[in-house]
């Protein structure tokens, strides 16, 4: 027995494939920049962000920029993420990074951990793993000997979530 | 006591910043889960971990349920001289665990 292929079919299929892959990449695209520190939070979860990191700077509003988060973009397991972060400083008693705070967005809390520096470090530099309930953004907050707050935004997808397991 | 795996290099030059890693077998449960029957499985987890150089504090970290299990740590120390390290861990239910190691500086 044979099965009769309509001729019109296969190309309405390869049209609606191409409209599908056009739709991912859009969204891909279109991820809004959300939680900039510096800018109004726009979502409840970027405000209980920005609350967090601006409770542990004692309200001061960190600049964006020296502190580096290096994590993977796209993520496949929450449960167990690597991720470094590291900020370029002598590490003199006089000036030295004193903590580096990193911060989420949509974990049950918003705390992942804070990490604390001496000029004895020699670098501040840290690497851990870390686990992330969905994708979200992650803000990381560099303290100076000086008092000076530095921060740095990095937003990372998700594919399998952790806590998800009973 | 919790199994731990620390590296720490063979030896370091006087002056050298060398890395040091460290994880230990610790389920760092949530506090967020349930088991099979729903209960709500309660919060274990380290809260504090601390390095020290001869008894000066290297490094140091404030834990939350966001750090994985088996937690892992890779910092910097800078040697000076052949000191004692000392790794601490403490956490819920009155976990405390300390090991130490040989920095050699030659």
């Amino acid at each position: 027995m044979t099965i009769a292929v309509d001729p019109g079919q296969a190309p309405r299929r390869r049209v609606l494939l191409g409209w599908g892959a056009a739709g991912a990449c859009a969204l891909l695209t279109l991820r809004p920049l959300s939680a900039q520190t510096t800018s109004a939070p726009t979502t409840p979860e970027a405000a209980a962000l920005r609350a967090a990191v601006l409770a542990w700077t004692g309200g001061v509003t960190p600049r964006q920029g020296r502190l580096e988060i290096d994590i993977a973009p796209l993520v496949e397991n929450g449960n167990s993420v690597p991720v470094a972060l590291s900020m370029p400083s002598p590490m003199t008693a006089e000036d030295h990074v004193t903590a580096i705070a990193l911060f989420n967005e949509r974990n049950p809390q918003r705390e992942v951990a804070v990490f604390h520096f001496t000029p004895r470090s020699g670098l501040a530099q840290v690497a851990t793993r870390i686990r992330l309930a969905t994708s979200q953004t992650l803000t990381a907050v560099a303290r100076t000997s000086e008092g000076a707050f530095w921060s740095r935004d990095v937003e990372v997808i998700v594919t399998l979530a952790a806590c998800i397991e009973s | 006591m919790a199994r731990t795996l620390i590296h720490v290099p063979e030896r370091a030059r006087a002056g050298e910043v060398v890395e040091l890693r460290v994880t230990i077998a610790h389920p760092m449960e949530t506090g967020y889960r349930s088991d099979n029957e729903g209960r709500p499985v309660p919060r274990d987890i380290l809260r504090r971990f601390s390095c020290r150089c001869d008894g000066e504090l290297v490094f140091s970290a404030e834990l939350f349920p966001a750090v994985a299990a088996y937690p892992y740590f890779a910092f910097h120390v800078r040697a000076t001289r052949s000191a004692s390290l000392s790794f601490t861990w403490e956490g819920d239910q009155g976990f405390a665990q300390t090991e130490t190691r040989a920095l050699v500086v030659a």
